[in-house]
C-alpha cells in the first residue's frame, strides 16, 4: 500500500464527501473519480447533477445505478444540425423512458434540462407527479408537447421555482395553463414563456407576480398586452431579467406614460430580450434601463431599424452580452465598438433569409468590434461577405476567442477582395486564438484550412463544417490533429470513406460524428460499424421508393455515429438503421 | 510563423465525381442550368455533389464577371433555427401585410396637378401625419381641435371612410382611422367650411 493510500485511509468517506462537494464543474468531479476505486465511491454517491450529452450514449438505469443520490440530470438529443431541418421527423430523442424511470426508482429529481428532445404532455404530466421536491424545468429547441403539458407542471410542481421554455416548438391550445398556477404557489424565481403563440389570462398572471416576491426572471410572450406589462412591472421591480414580447403603444396616451414612469424604476434589471412587436417610437422609454444593461437580445425584433438600435446602444455601456439582428449594418457595429467596452460575446443573425441580403452586415463590421472589444470572447456572424485580411486582424485584436463561428450567407463565397479562398483567414484564427473550444467555418475553403485547424487547435471540442475543403485529406487533418475534439459535424463536403476509416479508434474520443452530403458510402459505414461496437452507426434513409437496402458502393446521404455504452437503440423510426 | 499562401488552381472544375444537375424546382437560384448532367435528377432532392457543383458555377462564374456571388437556396442555409426564421418569417409578414382598407392611400390636394400616395402604416399618429402631408405637399395646415376643426387653416385635410363619406382627420383614434380611410383630400379651407365645425 503507497503512502498516499494510508493518508487517504485516515479520512472518512464523510471527509472526502464534503471535500468533494466544493467541486461543482463536471471535469474536476470526473476527473476524482479516476483516482481510485474509493474516490470513485464517494464521488458517485455524492454526485447531484448529471450531464448526459447524448441521451443515446447510456441508458436510465446505467446511470441510475452509478449515481444513486443525483438530483439534477440534464439530457441533450438530437444532433445539432436537426436545428436546420437536415434530421427528419421522429428520429428520436424521447425523454419519456428517461422519467419512467427516474420515478419508478426513486430518484429524488429536482432540476431537469432538455435540449433538442421529444417531451410528450404525457412526459410533463408524469414529471410533475412523480417528483415532490421538483423545482427547475428548462426546455430548449424541444417539441412535442402542447400547453396541457404546461398545466401539469404548474398544477402538480408545489415547489417550482424555474419553468424556462426557450425556443420550443409548442401546441398552443390557448387553454389556461398559466391560471393553474395555484394560489398557493408563490416560489417562482423565473419564467420564461416568451416562445408560446397564445395569450394567457392577464389577471392570473398580475396574480402570480404578485405573490411571488423571489422572481428575478421574467419573459413574456408576446400576446401579453402593454397595460398588463406595465402593471407587472409595478409589482415586481425586482427583476433582473425581462422579457417583453409586444411593445406597441401611441406614445401619445397615459398608459404609455404609466409604463415609461414604472420603467424608470426598474433599476435592477440587468437582462433585456423580445420585442417581436414593437413600435421603435416606444423605446425612449427603455433608455433609463439601459444604462444597467449587461445583456441584450433584440435579435427577434426586425421591426427596430438600425439608427433606432443604434440609439439604444449607444446607451449600454456596460454591455456584455448583444445578440441582434444584421440590419443594425456595419455602421450600427461602429458604434457598438465605440460603446460596449465590457462586450465579451456578439451575435449577429440574418433578418433576411429569402433574398438578395440588402440589409446584411460585412467584414468591417467584425473588424470593427475586434477592435473595439477587447474582452470578446464569444462570436456567432452572419454576413455577407468576409476577406482574408479581416480575418486576420480579428485574429489580432482578440486572441481570447472560445467561440467562433462565421456564416457566410452565400454558403462558398470568396474573399471579397482577392477572390482567394478563406483558408488564411481562418487559419489566422486558429493560430492566435489558442483557447478556442467551438468553430464554424464557412467561405469558400479548401484542405489547407484543415490543415491550419488540424495544426493549431489544440483545445478545439466542436467543429462545424459546410461545402468545404477538396478531398479526404482535409478531413484527415482535423481527425488527426484536433487531439480534444468532442463533436464534428460536415455536411456537403466531399469527404469520403479513406477519411472516415483511418482512425477508427479516434470516434471512441468523441462524442459523435455527423456527415450528410459528403462522399461516404454504405458499405464504408457498415466497416466501420463492424470494427467499432461501442459506436451507433446510424444511417438516416428518407428515399422512400428504396426497396432493401442499398448495395456497398452507394453513397450515404445521412450518417450520425457517437459512442455508446447500451448499443442499438431501441426506439429507432424505420427510417434509421443502426448497421 | 508565415502562413502558406496557397492559389487554387481549379476552381472551376473539380476532379471529383460531382454531377452537375439541374437545380430543384424549388429553389430560385441563379445557377446556371448545366445540360452536361450526365444524370437526370429524378426527384427534387439534389445530391451534394449538385449543390457543390452549382456553388461552384456560381463561384467561377462570379470570377469571370466580377459580380457579387448570387445566393442560392439550400436546405438549411444560412444554419438558422426553424423556430428563429419562423419568428423572423411571422414578424415580416405581419409588417408587409394591408389589414383593411388602410396602408397606400392616395392622397389629393385641391389646386394640385396630380395625386400622391403615402403609406398609413409609416405614421404612427396624427402628428406624424400631417407632419408628412406638409412636408411632402408644402401646404399649411392648421392645429386641430375637437371643436374647431381646422378652422382657420389654409388647407384641411379630410378622408373618404368605409362607407363612402367625407370625414374630418383627426376626429377617431389613429387604428381606426387607419383601417376606415381609403383616400386623402386636402382641401382648401375657404371650402371647407360646414365640414365638422361650426
Amino acid at each position: 500500500m503507497c503512502l498516499f493510500q494510508c493518508i487517504m485511509n485516515y479520512f472518512p468517506e464523510e471527509v472526502l464527501e464534503h471535500v468533494f462537494d466544493f467541486l461543482t464543474s463536471l471535469r474536476d468531479r470526473n476527473a476524482v473519480s479516476l483516482v481510485c476505486k474509493s474516490w470513485y465511491n464517494v464521488e458517485r454517491c455524492s454526485r447531484k447533477k448529471v450531464f448526459i450529452g447524448n441521451c443515446y450514449a447510456v441508458n436510465p438505469e446505467l446511470v441510475i445505478a452509478r449515481f444513486p443520490r443525483f438530483q439534477s440530470l440534464t439530457l441533450k438529443g438530437k444532433p445539432h444540425f436537426a436545428d436546420f431541418n437536415l434530421v427528419p421527423h421522429d428520429w428520436g430523442g424521447y425523454v419519456q423512458p428517461w422519467i419512467e424511470a427516474l420515478a419508478k426508482n426513486g430518484i429524488s429529481l429536482e432540476e431537469l434540462r432538455l435540449k433538442r428532445m421529444v417531451v410528450s404532455d404525457e412526459s410533463l404530466e408524469l414529471l410533475s407527479k412523480s417528483f415532490p421536491n421538483f423545482k427547475s424545468l428548462t426546455l430548449v429547441s424541444c417539441e412535442g408537447f402542447s400547453t396541457d403539458g404546461l398545466a401539469a407542471i404548474a398544477s402538480n410542481c408545489r415547489y417550482l421555482r424555474e419553468l424556462d421554455l426557450q425556443e420550443n416548438e409548442v401546441d398552443d391550445h390557448k387553454g389556461h395553463w398559466l391560471s393553474c398556477f395555484p394560489d398557493s404557489c408563490t416560489s417562482l424565481v423565473s419564467l420564461n414563456f416568451a416562445c408560446l403563440k397564445g395569450e394567457v389570462n392577464a389577471a392570473a398572471l398580475e396574480r402570480l407576480i404578485a405573490r411571488c416576491r423571489n422572481l428575478k426572471s421574467l419573459r413574456l410572450n408576446h400576446a401579453v398586452p402593454l397595460e398588463t406589462l406595465q402593471k407587472i412591472l409595478v409589482q415586481a421591480p425586482q427583476l433582473n431579467d425581462l422579457g417583453i414580447g409586444s411593445f406597441v403603444s401611441d406614445p401619445y396616451t397615459e398608459s404609455y406614460f404609466k409604463l415609461k414612469a414604472v420603467l424608470q424604476k426598474c433599476k435592477s434589471v440587468k437582462s433585456l430580450s423580445g420585442f417581436l412587436d414593437v413600435n421603435p417610437r416606444c423605446l425612449p422609454s427603455i433608455y433609463p434601463i439601459c444604462t444597467n444593461l449587461t445583456s441584450l437580445n433584440l435579435s427577434y425584433a426586425p421591426g427596430i431599424q438600425s439608427n433606432d438600435l443604434i440609439k439604444l446602444i449607444i446607451r449600454c455601456k456596460k454591455l456584455e452580452r448583444l445578440w441582434i439582428l444584421d440590419t443594425i449594418g456595419d455602421k450600427g457595429l461602429e458604434v457598438v465598438a465605440a460603446t460596449c467596452k465590457e462586450l465579451q460575446e456578439l451575435r449577429v443573425f440574418p433578418s433576411d433569409l429569402h433574398g438578395v441580403g440588402n440589409a446584411a452586415v460585412t467584414e468591417e463590421g467584425l473588424v470593427a468590434i475586434s477592435a473595439g472589444c477587447p474582452k470578446l470572447n464569444s462570436i456567432l456572424y452572419f454576413c455577407q461577405q468576409m476577406t482574408n485580411a479581416a480575418l486576420i486582424t480579428v485574429a489580432k485584436n482578440c486572441p481570447n476567442f472560445i467561440r467562433f463561428r462565421l456564416c457566410t450567407l452565400n454558403p462558398v463565397i470568396p474573399d471579397a477582395v482577392t477572390n482567394q479562398p478563406l483558408d488564411d483567414g481562418f487559419g489566422a484564427i486558429v493560430q492566435s486564438c489558442k483557447g478556442l473550444k467551438r468553430l464554424s467555418v464557412s467561405g469558400l475553403l479548401t484542405d489547407q484550412v484543415f490543415l491550419y485547424i488540424g495544426m493549431y487547435a489544440e483545445q478545439l471540442e466542436m467543429l462545424s463544417i459546410g461545402f468545404a475543403g477538396d478531398s479526404d485529406k482535409g478531413m484527415l487533418y482535423v481527425l488527426n490533429g484536433c487531439k480534444k475534439l468532442k463533436k464534428l459535424e460536415i455536411r456537403d463536403s466531399p469527404f469520403g470513406n479513406m477519411a472516415l476509416l483511418s482512425d477508427v479508434g479516434k470516434y471512441e474520443t468523441m462524442r459523435s460524428l455527423w456527415m450528410s452530403s459528403c462522399e461516404v458510402t454504405y458499405g464504408a459505414c457498415k466497416t466501420l460499424a463492424e470494427k467499432m461496437p461501442r459506436l451507433n452507426v446510424e444511417i438516416i434513409n428518407e428515399n422512400e421508393e428504396m426497396e432493401g437496402r442499398p448495395k456497398d458502393k452507394h453513397r450515404v446521404e445521412k450518417m450520425y455515429l457517437y459512442r455508446t455504452l447500451v448499443g442499438a437503440r431501441k426506439d429507432a423510426p424505420p427510417f434509421v438503421w443502426t448497421l | 510563423l508565415e502562413m502558406e499562401t496557397i492559389y487554387v488552381n481549379d476552381l472551376n472544375m473539380k476532379a471529383t465525381e460531382l454531377r452537375l444537375g439541374l437545380p430543384g424546382t424549388d429553389n430560385e437560384s441563379d445557377a446556371p442550368q448545366s445540360s452536361s448532367s450526365s444524370s437526370c435528377v429524378k426527384n427534387n432532392k439534389r445530391s451534394s455533389s449538385e449543390m457543390n457543383a452549382s456553388f461552384q458555377n456560381i463561384v467561377s462564374e462570379q470570377l469571370q464577371s466580377h459580380a457579387p456571388a448570387q445566393k442560392a437556396q439550400v436546405v438549411g442555409w444560412p444554419p438558422v433555427r426553424s423556430y428563429r426564421k419562423n419568428v423572423i418569417n411571422d414578424q415580416q409578414k405581419k409588417s408587409s401585410e394591408s389589414d383593411g382598407c388602410g396602408m397606400f392611400v392616395k392622397v389629393s390636394m385641391d389646386g394640385a396637378p396630380f395625386l400622391r400616395k403615402i403609406d398609413l402604416k409609416f405614421y404612427n399618429n396624427y402628428f406624424d401625419l400631417l407632419r408628412g402631408l406638409k412636408d411632402m405637399l408644402k401646404c399649411k395646415i392648421g392645429v386641430y381641435s375637437e371643436r374647431e376643426g381646422y378652422n382657420g387653416s389654409e388647407f384641411v385635410p379630410t378622408y373618404e371612410d368605409k362607407d363612402g363619406d367625407w370625414m374630418l382627420v383627426g376626429d377617431v383614434p389613429w387604428d381606426m382611422f387607419i383601417n376606415s380611410c381609403k383616400r386623402l383630400r386636402i382641401m382648401k379651407g375657404s371650402e371647407a367650411k360646414g365640414l365638422g365645425c361650426l
